[in-house]
């Protein structure tokens, strides 16, 4: 089965809110190595300028990743989950996710393509707080190996 | 944001401190609980194989955290890093022994742009191969 190309653009309602949590950035922090004081103490992340411990820079795929599941499990979009392989990331930030956050995630399907038999999706989603302050973009590139239909 | 560089210091070409990493399989539980990805390629080995990888293999996204912290340690402040994006080429695998996967992290300051922005180009190595590409930074310096 192939991704629908009807899907393209589609646009996913906002997510429940997402609570950033300062245990969830320590622990967050342990278990990719870094002791950065910024993840980790109160103070150092406010003597930096940041109200609270802020997050490493992938922390945000936690929150896009589990919100934007709405779009890669929607049946009618015709992924194949058991071939998928995360292709590429990328993160653009307004400022960093903070302990205290409340955020929205906002799924849109920004690309459908084949390449070499694969298919080939990119979903964009836009994290902000509940009340509307945008904080991060990100991008996540999705490949379901050799599940596209045979090219013409 | 308080990077601790300064935009001025630097200059195209510029080396920031390298970082070896060494993931076992106890860093992967970890960063499964952590981050909410059970995929069980990162876990167990069987599925790993049965589903035609050599064994398990690290998140991608723990060895992109892994290469951002070369930016973010030599910043010091993680917020001056504005942007971030890897491509996954390759995977890191990760046998059940008590060595685990070495991952060597380096990078250069590749451009520096206006707004006290530069662009730091990462490249990370496991067994003798790139496993990230066109991985690179924008952070914002002093």
């Amino acid at each position: 089965m192939a991704l629908n190309q009807d899907y393209l653009g589609k646009v996913y309602p906002a997510s429940e809110p997402y609570q950033v949590g300062r245990e969830k950035i320590r622990e967050f922090a342990i278990a990719i190595g870094d002791l950065n004081p910024a993840f980790h103490d109160v103070a150092a992340a406010q003597a930096l300028g940041h109200r609270d411990v802020i997050a490493p820079p992938t922390f945000a795929f936690v929150v896009s990743m589990r919100a934007s599941a709405v779009a890669m499990f929607d049946p009618g979009l015709g992924l194949d989950y058991s071939r998928v392989v995360h292709g590429e990331q990328r993160f653009a930030y307004v400022r960093p996710v903070t302990a205290g956050d409340d955020l929205v995630v906002v799924t849109t399907i920004e690309n459908i393509r084949v390449a070499a038999g694969n298919d080939i999706l990119t979903t964009r989603a836009d994290i902000s707080t509940v009340d509307g302050e945008p904080v991060v973009t990100t991008w996540a590139v999705t490949v379901a190996r050799g599940t596209a239909e045979a090219s013409a | 944001m308080t990077a601790s560089v300064a935009w001025a210091d630097v200059e195209v070409g510029t080396v920031l401190p390298p970082l070896t990493v060494t993931l076992q399989r106890v860093n992967l539980v970890m960063y499964a609980g952590a981050s909410g990805d059970f995929n069980p390629i990162h876990w167990n080995q069987r599925f790993a194989q049965a589903v035609g990888l050599p064994d398990v293999i690290a998140h991608g996204m723990l060895t992109m955290a892994s290469a951002g912290r070369v930016v973010t340690d030599w910043v010091g402040d993680p917020g001056a890093v504005v942007e971030y994006g890897v491509r996954f080429t390759r995977p890191v695998v990760v046998p059940d022994d008590d060595h685990g996967a070495t991952v060597d992290l380096t990078a250069t300051v590749a451009e520096k742009r206006d707004d006290h922005l530069v662009r730091v180009d990462i490249t990370a190595r496991f067994d003798g191969a790139t496993v990230l590409g066109k991985a690179q930074a924008l952070v914002r310096l002093a």
